[in-house]
Order: structure tokens, then sequence, then C-alpha cells
């Protein structure tokens, strides 16, 4: 019976060190994977969900990471999982029609909303970026939360450098409009 | 830069994410519109407290723990069960290589550690023997010569036999060291291939037959006979390095049977 204990033994050795990849690569980004899929679900239970599932999928997919951006390799593991997640439970966040292009650009129009972020308190924003589409929500935790530059997001939500660029400008917008009606109790 | 360019590219102002040139027209913009300049305040007020509001959710520490574990038990169910589904198994797997090894070790695959070391050894000897310059101690094809030259410099005579007659003159001798030891290395040649026969007294009595090897592009011969361990190595083909240790052979007497 050497044989077969050597070779659990074996298996034992193949699956320690893989499993400390695991630790070295994946763990270190819990928090921003939680953060990215508590954002995208809006549930703190569905986003300890998604996120166990999309680490069981970067472990299995570990032997493909040849090394470079750990955090924006499990983050897109993590954004894939979720969208999987959405259409299966949330179809109709997805279907929801959002303008990619930019118009209705009047210079005039924010005023005086500077004043009033300045007292916006967390509720509010909470609140504000929770009703935001999910396409639009994603760039802004990305970019805000995970302070990621456009080329990492452009990796993980899988578009143009462009496409960032306008879909968060237009992100913003909606947000300070969205921010100011809440603070004049519109909403 | 007009207003609705640079309102268009404010929010990659605001992120250092447009290029050179355009961000010193909206700088230069911005300085003289007051409303652009506005929108500007206000994304950047936005962008601080979005930042500064907490709403950064980091994840409840028990679920690391709990990756952890799903992680170790989806690896082992993902290799186990193919195994643990078939007990017999790893028995038969043990018996396969028991059986292998058996084999192998009848057919003399599984030579030990001790002969690769001692083989990687030799053949230094016989490349450092030609590449030195230092290929003999005591330069003779006479055995008389050569064989008392070893005496009082090794605590062994080494046969020392003369094949000039078979086309394998010997050409002199020289002491070496290998295993740990002073061992004697007896040179000889044909046409212009030089053989070094090293020998010394063999740890275990027992005689073995000649086993051949290549390595580096050299073939080396190593038996026991006689009580006496045996390795010639040469660049000559194995065919002809194999008959000189066949008429070596001859010459030697067996060890005597207990």
């Amino acid at each position: 019976m050497r044989g077969t204990h050597d070779a659990q033994e074996g298996r034992r050795v193949q699956d320690k060190t893989q499993q400390m990849r695991f630790e070295q690569i994946v763990l270190p980004h819990l928090d921003a994977a939680y953060n990215l899929a508590h954002w995208l679900t809006r549930n703190d239970q569905d986003a300890e969900d998604v996120v166990q599932e999309a680490c069981l999928r970067a472990f299995k997919f570990l032997g493909g990471f040849y090394g470079g951006d750990s955090r924006a390799w499990l983050l897109t593991i993590v954004r894939n999982t979720c969208y999987t997640w959405l259409r299966h439970n949330r179809a109709h966040e997805l279907t929801t029609p959002f303008d990619e292009t930019i118009h209705d650009v009047e210079c005039d129009a924010l005023n005086p909303e500077a004043q009033l972020l300045h007292h916006a308190d967390q509720q509010l924003l909470r609140r504000a970026l929770e009703a935001l589409p999910v396409e639009f929500r994603e760039v802004v935790v990305l970019r805000e939360l995970e302070q990621l530059s456009y080329k990492e997001i452009g990796v993980i939500a899988d578009i143009p450098l462009g496409t960032v660029m306008s879909r968060l400008a237009r992100a913003r917008k909606r947000l300070q409009h969205d921010l100011a009606k809440r603070w004049n109790g519109e909403d | 830069m007009n207003c609705h360019e640079t309102q268009r590219w404010l929010s990659g102002y605001l992120d250092g994410e447009v290029d050179l040139v355009s961000a010193v027209a909206i700088e230069e913009h911005l300085k003289t519109c007051a409303r652009c300049a506005q929108a500007y305040a206000n994304q950047q007020a936005l962008q601080a407290a979005i930042r500064g509001s907490g709403l950064y959710v980091p994840a409840p520490v028990a679920l690391q723990k709990r990756i952890q574990t799903s992680v170790r038990q989806a690896d082992s169910s993902a290799r186990a069960p193919w195994v643990v589904r078939r007990p017999w198994f790893g028995v038969a797997a043990a018996l396969a290589c028991v059986a292998i090894l058996v084999w192998g070790l009848g057919r003399g695959w599984l030579a030990p550690a001790a002969d690769d070391r001692l083989a990687a050894e030799v053949l230094a000897g016989h490349v450092r023997s030609l590449m030195t310059d230092h290929l003999t101690d005591v330069v003779s094809s006479d055995r008389h010569t050569v064989k008392p030259w070893f005496a009082g410099k090794l605590d062994f005579s080494p046969t020392v036999e003369d094949l000039a007659s078979q086309g394998f003159p010997l050409s002199g001798g020289r002491l070496d060291y290998v295993d740990g030891r002073p061992v004697a290395a007896l040179v000889y040649q044909h046409q212009r291939h030089i053989i070094n026969l090293f020998s010394w007294p063999a740890p275990q009595a027992t005689d073995t037959t000649a086993a051949a090897e290549e390595r580096q592009g050299y073939h080396v011969i190593h038996w026991t006979k006689g009580g006496m361990t045996y390795w010639a190595v040469s660049d000559l083909n194995i065919d002809e390095l194999q008959a000189f240790v066949q008429l070596l052979q001859q010459q030697i007497a067996p060890t005597p049977a207990p």
C-alpha cells in the first residue's frame, strides 16, 4: 500500500501548493471582489454567494493565470459571475435600456449642486448609486471605490476605452441630477 | 475648446484620462468659462463625496473562512472520487508497482544510484586524463613494468594484462581517485582511441556480468570479477569496447565460490 500512500501524499502536496497560490493571488482581493458584487447585486447575502462562486471559478482557472494584475483578473471573474447571477435572478435589470450617448449637455443646469454635494450624506449617496442602471453603477464602483484606471475598467467590463469614458461621464451626470432631486425631496 | 466639447471631456479630465493636448485646451476653457468651471467643481465634489462617504463595502470576516473551506472541499472532491469509488485501484496499483520493480531489478534497469555516481566519476576521470595531458604516470607497454609501479602506491595490486597481440596495446598506467579512494587506471590503445580501465577492490565479493551504457558520447562498461570492480571507458564504438572487455575477462580468474 506504499504506492497508494505516496500517491495520496503527492496529491496532498499538489493541493497545498494550489491552495497556497489561491491564498496569495485571490484572497488579498476579497474586499474588492465583495465590494463589486455587493454593488452589482445590491444585497449582502447574494453578494456573498456570488463571491464564493467566483472564487471557486478563480481557483479552477488558477492554472491559466500567469501573473500580472491579479485584482483585475479576479474582478473580471466576479463581474461575469454577477452578470450570470443577474440574468437568472434579476433579468429585468439587464433588459432596462440605458442611453450610452451624452446629450442635453448644458453648462448651467447643474448649479448649485456642488454646494449640495458637500452635504450629501452617505444614505443619500448610497440610494443614488443603487438607483443607477447596473452598467453605469459598475463603472462608478470600479472608478471611485476601487480607483481603477479606464484601461483596467475596460478589461473588467469588456468595453472599449471610449465607452468607459462616456459611460462614466453619463453616470456622473445622472448621479448629480438624482442627488439634487433627492436633496430637494422630490424622490 | 467650446462648452459642448469641454462638457463631453470633463469627466475624463477629472480622472486624468484625456490626452495632454485636450487637457490643456480644457484647462484654458475652464479659466474663461464660469459655467463649465462650476460643472467641473460639481464633478470634483461628487467624486470627493463618493470616495469619502464610506460606500466601500469590505468582505465580511466569515466569508474568507467560508471560501477557503469550499475551495478545499471542491478541490478534494474534484480529485478524490475516482480513487474513492474504486478502492481496489490502490491495491492493484501497488501490486503493479511491486511487479515492475522486481522485474526491473531482474533486468538491471534499476541500477543502484551508487553505480550511476561511479559511472559519472570514472567518465570524469577519463575525460580529465585526456584533457590535462596526464594520461599516464608510468609509460610502458610492458606489464612487468606497469604492475610493479603501483606497488607501494595502492593497497592492492591491480591486474595488468597486455593485449597488444589482440589489437589493444597497453600504453601505461597512473593513479586516479574514484569513489573516495585511490584506484588504478590502466591506459590501453586501440588504433587512435584511448581506453581507460579503472580497477579497485570490489565492496562485495560476488561477480557481476558486464553492464554497458552510453554517457555523453562515451561508452562505459562495468563489471566485477575476482574480487575487483572494473570500469572501462572509451570513445571506442560499443562493439570494440565489448570485445576488449571480453578479452580482459578471459584473463581474470573468477572469484572462487565460497
